[in-house]
């Protein structure tokens, strides 16, 4: 199935694991340090049932703030800190790559959130879809780990890898690709 | 000269993070024709992705990588002073230009500086005779880096151990690697040797065989055997995982035998240089 989704969103469990979802409306940037930040304090922005993507992007400042490359990064390593922020500050949708653990799962289906998978490396089309830059916040974390707010107009298409049902598609590849290459 | 070699090598890196070698588009537009479903559609949107780069003169992806060069300078060359200042320098001017992600984080201070720093870029200098000097540019992602694994097996486990650690390692991690993945795998040295051959593997061509014909046959069978994994393009399942595998082999010491794997995302980037006795700067690859 394939959804086009306006952000925010109060209800996501109508979307699958293995569904195509494109995105419209406002997203946030957030990698290592701006997670690991937001166990402390609040977001800069108001992130509930929004989008948080899992990105670092190379971005130029000419009169206004231009996105230039945008892919997503790999979300393995949020995984300490997200099943927190999709409780405590209510973000419905995950964007990353490479798949995340049990304990996002878990929030997902608790809280009702997805997980969805950009293409990884694909970081001119990330960006061809990203109108403006709204804001920055958290800038002396770098480029790469402050926090942007970009509004994005079909953003995908991107595949859902985690759903709000207990399903964990890349998991279960991970896991299969494990038990064969024990047996090959 | 220092700025001449400098401006030049920047350029290499500027078309390095641009524009992928022939030899991996092609691989991945035979994936593409191969998969279905969704790792075909994120073949598609990777084929788009290098064509949208190439066109708009943008990095084909926002990691930029870790500015890596293999150096093999010629004991005669004349400009060995100033090599190293030279490519500290290009880094300095594609991180401007290009523009490059700032990647290189201080760690005591917490803060990026750019993509030099302590340590980087990364520079591996090797002597060759004669008075040229060539050099392999690397620009490496740190997904597919943490990637990277060492083990250092009892030497009872053997080649068949070393495939097994191959297999697992790559069942693992290529998910979170950005594949179809380059596998480098380097078996024997020392655990530094081993990390680093290992490494320099992932600079071979698609689809280039090594020279010796039983390290040849051991590439076939783990690139088929890597691709029976199901892992498929971003880990979404589908039957191209890796589009090559390379393997270096050294001799190992009695009681040791290392095996080191590295592995490239699907953005293999990389570029190689001449520089003639006169200074002249030859893109080869």
């Amino acid at each position: 199935m394939e959804h086009r989704i306006k952000l925010p969103i109060d209800d996501v469990r109508f979307i699958h694991a293995g569904d195509i979802i494109y995105i419209d409306g406002l997203i946030f940037t957030a990698r290592d340090m701006a997670h690991k930040r937001m166990m402390k304090e609040k977001p800069p922005f108001d992130i509930s049932g929004s989008a948080i993507y899992h990105c670092g992007p190379i971005a130029r400042r000419n009169e206004e703030w231009e996105i230039i490359a945008a892919g997503p990064t790999t979300s393995m390593r949020m995984e300490p800190y997200e099943h927190e922020i999709i409780r405590k500050y209510g973000a419905r949708i995950i964007i990353g790559k490479g798949g995340m653990g049990s304990r996002t799962a878990q929030a997902c289906r608790e809280h009702g959130a997805i997980y969805a998978v950009f293409t990884g490396g694909a970081a001119v089309l990330a960006a061809s879809k990203m109108k403006r830059v709204k804001a920055i916040a958290w800038e002396e974390l770098g480029m790469a780990d402050a926090m942007w707010a970009i509004e994005v107009e079909n953003f995908g298409p991107m595949v859902v890898s985690i759903d709000a049902h207990g399903n964990n598609l890349m998991e279960e590849i991970r896991k299969k690709a494990i038990e064969k290459a024990n047996i090959l | 000269m220092k700025d001449k070699l400098a401006k030049e090598i920047a350029k290499a890196i500027e078309e390095a993070v641009i524009t992928l070698p022939e030899d991996v588009e092609v691989a991945l537009k035979k994936a593409y024709e191969i998969e279905e479903g969704t790792a075909k559609l994120q073949l598609q949107n990777i084929i788009t992705n290098i064509e949208m780069a190439r066109r708009e003169r943008k990095p084909i992806c926002q990691d930029t990588g870790m500015q890596t060069f293999f150096v093999e300078m010629g004991v005669d060359f004349k400009y060995r002073g100033i090599i190293k200042e030279a490519i500290i320098d290009a880094v300095k001017i594609a991180t401007e230009k290009v523009p490059l992600r700032h990647n290189a984080i201080d760690i005591l201070k917490g803060k990026s500086t750019g993509n030099v720093g302590r340590g980087m870029p990364i520079i591996h200098f090797d002597l060759i005779p004669g008075e040229e000097c060539f050099i392999d540019i690397m620009p490496k992602g740190g997904g597919s880096e943490n990637a990277s694994a060492l083990k250092m097996l009892f030497p009872g486990d053997g080649l068949e151990g070393a495939k097994k650690f191959v297999l697992d390692t790559v069942a693992r991690l290529a998910p979170a690697a950005c594949p179809p993945v380059v596998v480098g795998v380097a078996i024997g040295g020392s655990a530094d040797t081993a990390m680093k051959m290992a490494k320099m593997m992932l600079l071979r061509k698609i689809g280039e065989r090594s020279e010796d014909n039983e390290i040849a046959a051991m590439e076939e069978e783990l690139l088929g055997k890597i691709n029976e994994l199901g892992i498929g393009a971003m880990g979404l399942g589908g039957k191209i995982t890796a589009l090559d595998v390379h393997i270096s082999i050294s001799s190992r010491h009695p009681a040791t035998f290392p095996v080191a794997v590295a592995m490239q995302c699907w953005a293999n980037r990389r570029r190689r240089l001449k520089i003639d006795g006169d200074g002249r700067i030859w893109n080869i690859e």
